[in-house]
């Protein structure tokens, strides 16, 4: 599969694999869409993720579609940290234009990006944000992290990323466990871009939302990517997630990448058969 | 074969001074000396059974009987009263184990063991004070697990406790911890001062005295050695500020620059919490 490509990447993926267990010395060749299987029949391992690469530039957004247990995810939590690849190489093109392969830092130096270069927001905001702390509070963390130490700056700075999001500023200083799910979605975003990081992934961002919620998120995604400039990787199994947020995606089955292609192409006139699969069942 | 036993006893007791035997206070020794060279950081040591109970100053008192010698001279106080049952019953303790002099004046002593309080003055560069902590972790209210606990003091990433002082603010309108105040320790370790009140920190800060904090329930000691900087957590914009109330005085000896505590009552009043000062500057000493 040729990687997708972008000539100006801030964040390059190359040939990155994730297996869980121990392989049999055909382990590779047992899995995978054709085998229909990411279990290694013969060792029991599971192969989450191999050879995935991919590029994305500033200010472009790529989605990862597939459905539930192709690998999506994984690719998702190992460009973030949470989880360790089992090989490849993520890069990140850093101010200095130097190319640095995170998978080589150390797991401090990895959390480290996480404060202003590699930002996530998760489908379940519980994983992104301290459900007892207030909004405010939640911002001040990657605000203080990053050096803020000045209490009104960083309530100022607060105020903004929660006007800029839509959440009520007469709510800044309630607890996040007492605002409904689209608010908590949006005080997740507020604490992404806090730092303006280059990179921001996206892990379902409106999956469990409602309808007009959801919408209303994705426009503000939409809005930020572009005010921003962000790099994105949007994993989703929602094609109008895809469709309305992304320019280029990647269909993943089974641990692989079975298409890549601009994400209206793919909605129009989608190659592999599982990519066909997919977008019909989206379209019917 | 008894003579040799009863020579090998007379021998051990000969050495032993304080309850504590050599071998223990060897490990404490050593313990002691990891936290004054890395100021801040807390040590793990095997915390002994000792004749006070968890929770009563154990911590304190395994720091004491390993550092002590025959020419020290003890003061024990508790809340900063030399009188206190908690004091009066580890200054007995260390007293009839050691043989050591005791006094109430803290000029005098050369080791200072205590609950709450840094005495108002006579600490020096010869002196050692020894404070008896009960939660030694500052970050233990804002995460549990230990291991997270362990990579933030390694990675000096304490966003958490930020937060938290942001959060108290937020809700408060100040900050309002007192006791077990987080400050940084030489720009490296966050250390939990408690038991010591916010009064007492600006004193800790580039102090000439060794101080040394033990917490025998939580295993751990960690010191700030003398002349180094101890720097209370605050914003740039919210400045660190000690208990005080306007107006109030010692009722003895009428001081109001001194750490005062509230005699609750009909009539309540103030006095120095500092009883040892107190005495000797209302001249009844």
């Amino acid at each position: 599969m040729k990687p997708v490509t972008a000539p100006d990447w801030v964040l390059k993926v190359e040939n990155l694999g994730k297996v869980f267990g121990n392989l049999s010395t055909h382990g590779i060749a047992n899995t995978g869409p054709e085998v229909g299987t990411s279990k290694d029949s013969v060792s029991g391992a599971i192969v989450a993720a191999w050879d995935v690469s991919f590029e994305v530039a500033a200010g472009e957004a790529l989605g990862v579609v597939g459905e539930s247990g192709s690998g999506k995810s994984t690719v998702m939590r190992c460009i973030a940290g949470d989880q360790v690849a089992t090989s490849g190489a993520v890069k990140i093109r850093t101010t200095r234009n130097e190319q640095l392969d995170i998978f080589s830092l150390s797991a401090a130096e990895r959390r480290q990006l996480r404060v202003n270069k590699i930002a996530v927001v998760y489908q379940d905001p519980a994983e992104g944000l301290e459900m007892n702390v207030t909004a405010g509070g939640n911002i001040a963390s990657p605000l203080t992290a990053a050096g803020w130490r000045n209490f009104s700056e960083i309530r100022g700075r607060a105020s903004e990323l929660l006007n800029r999001t839509e959440v009520p500023l007469n709510r800044m200083d309630d607890a996040v466990k007492s605002f409904s799910g689209g608010m908590r979605q949006r005080v997740q975003l507020a604490k992404a871009i806090a730092n303006r990081p280059p990179i921001v992934l996206f892990d379902e961002p409106t999956t469990g939302l409602d309808a007009s919620v959801a919408a209303g998120v994705l426009d503000l995604i939409r809005g930020l990517l572009e005010e921003y400039g962000l790099a994105a990787v949007v994993v989703s199994h929602d094609f109008s997630v895809i469709e309305m947020l992304t320019t280029r995606c990647i269909v993943m089955n089974h641990g692989r990448v079975v298409e890549s292609a601009l994400t209206d192409q793919l909605l129009e006139d989608p190659h592999h058969p599982y990519s066909q699969k997919l977008v019909s069942a989206a379209r019917a | 074969m008894t003579d040799l036993l009863n020579e090998l006893g007379a021998a051990h007791e000969q050495q032993q001074f304080g309850i504590l035997d050599e071998y223990s206070k060897r490990e404490i020794r050593r313990a002691i000396l990891t936290a004054v060279a890395v100021p801040g950081y807390q040590v793990p040591f095997g915390s002994r059974e000792m004749p006070v109970a968890r929770g009563w100053g154990s911590g304190g008192l395994q720091l004491t009987l390993a550092v002590i010698s025959p020419s020290d001279v003890i003061k024990v106080i508790d809340q900063g009263d030399d009188q206190g049952v908690n004091a009066v019953n580890l200054r007995r303790l260390i007293v009839q184990s050691t043989k050591v002099p005791e006094t109430t004046t803290a000029s005098d002593a050369s080791i200072v063991q205590s609950r709450h309080r840094i005495p108002e003055d006579g600490l020096d560069e010869q002196d050692i004070l020894i404070l008896q902590v009960p939660v030694p972790e500052p970050l233990r209210g804002v995460e549990r697990d230990m291991r997270e606990l362990s990579r933030m003091h390694a990675e000096a990433d304490y966003s958490k406790m930020w937060v938290s002082l942001y959060e108290d603010k937020v809700r408060n309108g100040v900050i309002t911890q007192t006791t077990g105040y987080p400050c940084l320790v030489n720009d490296r370790y966050v250390i939990a001062t408690t038991p010591i009140p916010r009064w007492d920190i600006p004193r800790l800060d580039q102090s000439p005295f060794l101080t040394l904090f033990g917490a025998g329930r939580e295993k751990r000691i960690y010191a700030v050695p003398p002349y180094t900087a101890v720097t209370p957590l605050t914003f740039e914009d919210v400045p660190f500020e000690v208990e005080h109330t306007p107006g109030a005085s010692c009722s003895q000896c009428g001081s109001n620059k001194t750490f005062l505590v509230e005699i609750p009552g009909p009539t309540s009043r103030w006095v120095c919490s500092d009883t040892d000062w107190c005495e000797r500057n209302s001249g009844k000493a």
